[in-house]
């Protein structure tokens, strides 16, 4: 398991079961497109481009939306979206740090919700593999080729799904997939539930703010439960999570 | 043109959010209460994500049996907890979703 080769293949092959959740993901963004009458070629060319599957998904829906959004508002949007990747930046950035400039460079384009999860994974693992780097490259690209064809399917396909199938409610579930197995201790629990009754309680905020303040307002809950409980868990030697 | 600018944009301050504490990250060493943090970030993003879209499916609070969205969320939550299986947890939210929407009354 520890050459580059057999760590590669690992990674791609932990992201399998994250297809699930993808293909639905994929197939309800070509209808979103679709039905915002938005170009093919924009809809293909943002999984590339952005490629960060909730923000191209709202993305599309203002672009359908009337009266139109201002391009300002819709990159700003994504801007607030897409925050908590400076956080999962931050996680990777030390177990990077003895990587070329190209190496970070193409790691950080692969940087999504389920990369992170599934590359982080393996950084909390407790072996010293100095290979661990290529098992988030297989998951990355693994990840980012599944997302080109899934969202080039949904939009080939896209316009024949009925809206009542409300294919959109399996990016909470697959979301509900990967957070309910990591919520084993109190300070976890705590910072999930809080930030779930804020997210509800700011809902209303603009701008999808309402969901920067439930995750600042969970994060802090945990460490508060945290400290309480008699402060954090051992840190892995390697691993920055905890 | 705007339309692409915008996409352009929106990709650029992406990878921007990416980047900006990996390769900085190389030089400086984060403080620990921000290391302390993190471990909380995908739970509590991801649970932001998930509540109100359970609660709040039509924008206000609904904690009524009508509210098919969260019985099938709930089942799945517990289906997620013991199984730890992604397919499986999405495919019976669905059905489930699916099956309630049929036999509830709007």
């Amino acid at each position: 398991m520890s050459a580059p080769r057999s760590e590669f293949i690992a990674g791609a092959r932990a992201t399998l079961p994250l297809l699930a959740g993808d293909l639905p993901f994929g197939l309800i963004y070509g209808v979103q497109g679709a039905a915002a009458h938005v170009p093919a070629l924009v809809i293909v060319a943002m999984s590339s481009v952005i490629f960060a599957g909730s923000a191209q998904l709202i993305a599309v829906t203002q672009l359908g939306a009337v009266p139109p959004v201002p391009s300002p508002v819709m990159v700003l949007t994504t801007l607030v979206v897409n925050l908590r990747h400076i956080l999962y930046s931050a996680s990777m950035g030390p177990r990077w740090r003895h990587l070329s400039r190209g190496w970070k460079w193409l790691l950080a384009y692969l940087l999504t919700d389920e990369a992170y999860a599934v590359g982080n994974g393996r950084y909390l693992r407790a072996d010293d593999s100095p290979h661990k780097h290529w098992y988030y490259l297989g998951a990355g690209l693994a990840l980012w080729v599944s997302w080109q064809l899934v969202t080039l399917l949904g939009v080939l396909v896209g316009g024949q799904i009925p809206g009542r199938w409300d294919l959109d409610f399996s990016v909470a579930l697959s979301f509900i997939a990967l957070t309910l197995p990591v919520l084993r201790d109190r300070a976890v629990v705590a910072s999930a539930t809080a930030a779930g009754l804020a997210a509800v309680l700011a809902n209303d905020l603009p701008l999808k703010l309402g969901l920067i303040v439930a995750a600042a307002v969970g994060i802090v809950t945990g460490m508060v439960v945290e400290t309480l409980a008699g402060g954090p868990k051992p840190v892995p030697a390697r691993g920055v999570d905890g | 043109m705007t339309l692409w600018l915008t996409v352009l944009l929106g990709g650029l301050i992406t990878y921007a959010e990416r980047l900006s504490l990996i390769v900085p990250l190389g030089r400086v060493t984060l403080p620990p209460v921000l290391v302390r943090g993190l471990r909380f970030v995908p739970p509590a993003v991801l649970t932001a994500i998930i509540v109100p879209e359970l609660l709040l499916p039509h924008g206000e609070l609904d904690f009524s049996l009508g509210n098919a969205r969260l019985l099938a969320g709930v089942l799945a939550a517990v289906i997620a907890w013991w199984s730890r299986n992604v397919i499986l947890t999405v495919v019976s939210g669905m059905v489930t979703l699916w099956v309630l929407t049929a036999l509830l009354p709007r």
